[in-house]
């Protein structure tokens, strides 16, 4: 059963000050992640206080290096069940978990962050790991 | 902590090896009398097939595949717990 709106609210907001693009449903997912081209970063959000917590400021840390995903997107676990489901299934060789993180380029899941990567660090440690994934896949030395 | 007012492993995905063939990981819940209650846990039995070595990469590396939705080790039963995001992928 999704939470209370009222309840995840600020954690939408959140991402959406972000920069981040909300997909609701299915139909936007497939609008978004269909034939992707170019990078994206795919950020499935979650009420969990601890790991969402810290995963919501490391992105918005993250977004601040001079190499970036062309785009950011975001579903929200628990919530937008249809949504998260159906975004699954473009990177279905990793198991979910929420929060997490897929990078793609080219509709292909280049580095993916499991919400085991995120549990118990700063938003700094965090952070640092999405700089160096976006210098690896993003960089202008990233195989296109 | 990362949940405060929980035990400071509640939330976290955890590697429990067992003395047995048994591997679990899932996300810890709590501890009780009973032992210790996971969640979305995946089981490893080595004397089916496969190290676990490889079964706790794998999972680092793709996630947890669950198996079970809640589990109970025994305490007993318990040889080491680590987080998963301390293990190597």
């Amino acid at each position: 059963m999704p939470y209370n709106p009222a309840l995840v609210a600020p954690m939408r907001e959140e991402m959406v000050h972000l920069g981040a693009r909300e997909l609701k449903t299915a139909e936007d997912v497939d609008a978004a992640l269909g034939d992707q081209q170019g990078t994206m970063l795919v950020f499935v959000n979650s009420v969990c206080g601890c790991a969402a917590g810290n995963a919501r400021p490391a992105l918005r840390l993250a977004l601040e290096h001079a190499v970036l995903p062309q785009q950011v997107v975001t579903v929200f676990a628990g919530q937008d069940l249809e949504a998260t489901a159906r975004a699954r299934q473009y990177f279905a060789e990793y198991q979910p978990s929420s929060p997490s993180m897929a990078l793609l380029r080219n509709g292909e899941v280049v580095h993916f962050v499991h919400r085991h990567q995120i549990e118990g660090r700063s938003p700094q440690s965090i952070a640092g790991d999405l700089v160096k994934a976006f210098d690896r896949h993003f960089g202008a030395g990233a195989v296109a | 902590m990362f949940h405060p007012g929980h035990h400071e492993l509640h939330g976290v995905t955890v590697v429990v090896e067992t003395a047995g063939p048994l591997t679990y990981v899932g996300r810890f819940d709590t501890e009780d009398a009973a032992g210790v209650h996971l969640l979305d846990v995946g089981v490893h039995d080595a004397a089916a097939g496969g190290t676990r070595e490889d079964f706790v990469r794998r999972s680092a590396r793709f996630g947890v595949r669950s198996d079970r939705k809640h589990l109970v080790v025994p305490r007993a039963e318990v040889a080491r717990i680590t987080p998963l995001g301390a293990m190597e992928s």
